[in-house]
């Protein structure tokens, strides 16, 4: 056992940091919101030529994947930095389709080699709605190329959707995808959502661990700086512990991350109860560094004048996105 | 990366689980804070330490199986998945051997150790003293100078299992003009039916008389039974004060163990309709799963030259509300049943868990206070500077 991430992986993991760091990801973010999508889709080309998207595809459409462990390790880096964009919902539908194209659940339609190529090389950003997991929104579907919409065996392209339904974080635009073209029907398209389902709700979970991650970084860094009664605000016990109490739900966290990718790869029968156990941690972790970090700024933390708020607005969607805690913790129970 | 166990593991975790299966005795032993219950803990101390299974860490030459991290993690969770008895020696394991292999010396290992793995020599703690609690540094219990040794004078406190154990280890002030709190310590060991040596058992929450306050009046303590230098006390103690709230005192596997009777107990008894219920039992599997691979990624850290420091702080706080959030979710399960105490012979099958509810109300405060732990996580993991406690 070596239940440790390799050189490798580490290294990935600072080089995607270093990246985002260097990228200007909160104007991206607040450009994203205010309807401008070229700089986050920028930064998805940026993603795609480190081989983000491409740990969703497999080799024989033009991938490196698929690889769950590398996917959560680069989703933890895409939640540190608040990447905008349907960056869960075009993993998932890349597992989707090559999910669905193994089963022979796709006929002829192609739609496999039309889109996986393209999602791999960062061109194609797609959404997923999946209604009985996600809800009835698809993410950012007037951004995305294509809507997938899966209704039990059925799966279709959107053709539209309905008037854009602002959500608490700006940055994520919901909608609800209408009308459109059956692209598959069949038993393979129930089993291939549910294989979609639980990437998305893995990619989630480490997206929720990095942001978590960030908010309690900022956090550290402002009390460390911040007087009053002419000391440190971080030398005060009862923001301390808060600050540890946070620490502690986010490193909890990770080895489940972890473990539930490696579930994930290996096919595992328990995946689905180690995602979902991952899911909610994480999703709980990063709300309790968004509290955290929101009351130990204080009134400034209040503000969207401050780029935290862009990690503290996200923290409670994801934790209800692809998965609410309710759901996953009877998932738990029932693996 | 992995979780995967080599075959060489695999075969150890089959001999433990045989071993385990064909000794653990059929009916539980009497509560090991009670007079009656010591003395048989410690007989299953000595049938342990026959197979080579009271100290499986050890090197050979002390009694042990120069078991690694992950060995002994393996162990753990056979020992409490087979609803082994509770250990009488784990305040010497646990806290006097690690500081004996990194601070003592040849003749204090071989004196000490082996008598230690076979529960013929019970150890008890004397840290605390009654002004003297998290702020142990400000200890005033004396040791002074004298021919061949030091006399050991003062008052220690919360001693657990100090009413019928045979030696204890502690700190004490030798040098009172050095004008620092964590200056002029000496780490000793003494004997607790030497002269001058009173023991009085003190009560405790859950109606068990095994903790003790100790009053000590010119205890002789010959110089063979210092750990370290005179005077180095403070850092001859913190060195392995990681160990109690670590990887060793309380291991993932009784929670792993704990969570399954929990979820046993739910299974049978819970009205399904009761979400809120569920979600507990839920989080409590979450939370020893978490904790158990916490600690597979710390033996892998330290199998790959790494160490833990104060991230057993960490762990400290984790466990010891995890234990809390499990047994109160156990109590809410049994409803009425919930109160009978292990003695009740209406206790339900599952176990009674009202004494283990009130046992881990205590994880907070033993072992270092969580308040010290959050202290410690903030200064030395997050740098968050120094303040007023």
């Amino acid at each position: 056992m070596r239940f440790l991430l390799d050189d490798g992986q580490r290294e990935f993991a600072r080089s995607l940091d270093g990246t985002l760091t260097a990228a200007d990801t909160p104007g991206a973010a607040r450009a994203w919101a205010a309807g401008d999508t070229a700089p986050g889709r920028a930064l998805w080309a940026r993603l795609a030529e480190v081989g983000v998207q491409a740990l969703a595809v497999p080799e024989r459409h033009e991938g490196l994947g698929p690889l769950p462990l590398e996917l959560a390790v680069a989703f933890v880096e895409l939640g540190r930095h608040a990447v905008p964009g349907p960056l869960v919902e075009t993993v998932a539908a890349a597992a989707f389709l090559d999910r669905l194209d193994r089963l022979d659940g796709l006929g002829h339609a192609g739609a496999a080699a039309e889109w996986l190529p393209r999602i791999a090389g960062g061109k194609a950003l797609l959404s997923l709605c999946v209604p009985a997991t996600s809800g009835p929104y698809a993410l950012d579907p007037d951004a995305a190329d294509a809507v997938l919409v899966v209704d039990g065996d059925t799966v279709r392209l959107a053709a539209t959707t309905g008037p854009l339904q602002p959500s608490a974080d700006p940055v994520r635009r919901l909608a609800r995808p209408l009308g459109g073209t059956v692209l598959a029907r069949g038993p393979a398209v129930a089993v291939a959502a549910s294989h979609a389902a639980e990437v998305a709700a893995l990619a989630t979970a480490a997206q929720s661990l990095g942001l978590g991650r960030a908010l309690l970084d900022r956090t550290v860094g402002y009390v460390g700086q911040r007087t009053q009664f002419g000391v440190a605000i971080g030398s005060f016990q009862a923001v301390k512990h808060r600050l540890a109490d946070t620490l502690i739900a986010l490193e909890f966290a990770q080895p489940l991350l972890h473990s539930a990718a490696l579930a994930l790869a290996a096919g595992a029968d328990h995946a689905s109860a180690e995602i979902a156990a991952a899911k909610v941690t994480a999703g709980e972790a990063a709300y309790t560094a968004a509290r955290t970090a929101l009351q130990l700024h204080g009134a400034v933390g209040y503000t969207e004048e401050l780029d935290l708020a862009l990690w503290i607005r996200k923290a409670r969607p994801l934790r209800d996105a692809w998965g609410t805690p309710a759901a996953c913790r009877a998932l738990v129970l029932a693996g | 990366m992995d979780l995967d166990f080599s075959a060489a593991e695999n075969a150890f975790r089959a001999e433990a689980r045989a071993w385990l299966t064909a000794h653990v005795p059929a009916t539980p032993l009497p509560s090991l804070e009670t007079e009656e219950g010591f003395a048989a803990h410690r007989e299953w101390e000595r049938t342990l330490f026959a197979a080579r299974w009271s100290v499986v860490s050890w090197p050979g030459e002390y009694g042990g199986r120069g078991a690694s991290i992950l060995r002994w993690l393996i162990f753990e969770e056979e020992y409490y998945a087979a609803g082994a008895p509770g250990r009488v020696s784990q305040n010497g394991i646990n806290l006097l051997a690690p500081t004996l292999f990194e601070h003592g010396t040849d003749e204090q290992r071989a004196r000490v150790l082996p008598s230690m793995a076979r529960g013929d020599v019970v150890w008890a703690q004397a840290w605390s003293e009654p002004e003297s609690g998290s702020d142990l540094a400000s200890l005033r219990s004396t040791a002074e100078r004298t021919e061949g040794g030091w006399l050991l004078t003062g008052q220690k406190t919360w001693s657990s299992r100090a009413a019928f154990a045979d030696r204890a280890f502690g700190l004490f002030r030798s040098d009172p003009a050095t004008g620092r709190p964590h200056q002029g310590l000496t780490y000793l060991m003494f004997p607790l039916d030497a002269d001058g040596v009173t023991v009085r058992p003190i009560g405790r929450l859950d109606g068990k008389p095994a903790f003790a306050e100790l009053f000590l009046d010119d205890v002789f303590v010959p110089d063979e039974d210092v750990i370290g230098a005179p005077g180095q006390g403070w850092r001859v103690a913190m060195s392995t004060a990681g160990n109690e709230r670590g990887l060793t005192l309380r291991s993932p596997g009784r929670f792993t163990a704990a969570t399954e009777r929990l979820t046993a107990l739910w299974r049978e008894k819970a009205d399904p309709s009761d979400t809120a219920l569920r979600d507990r039992v839920a989080d409590a599997v979450i939370g020893a799963r978490a904790y158990r691979l916490f600690a597979y990624a710390g033996a892998s850290r330290i199998a790959a030259g790494g160490s833990i420091g104060a991230e057993s702080s960490l762990n400290k706080v984790f466990w010891s509300e995890l234990d809390i959030a499990l047994h109160e979710t156990a109590l809410d399960l049994l409803g009425p049943y919930g109160e009978l105490s292990d003695e009740a012979t209406e206790a339900p099958v599952h176990g009674s868990w009202a004494e283990g509810h009130t046992f881990s109300l205590a994880g907070p405060i033993y072992a270092g206070t969580n308040e010290i732990q959050r202290d410690i996580i903030a200064e030395r993991l997050l740098g968050l500077p120094k303040g007023r406690r």
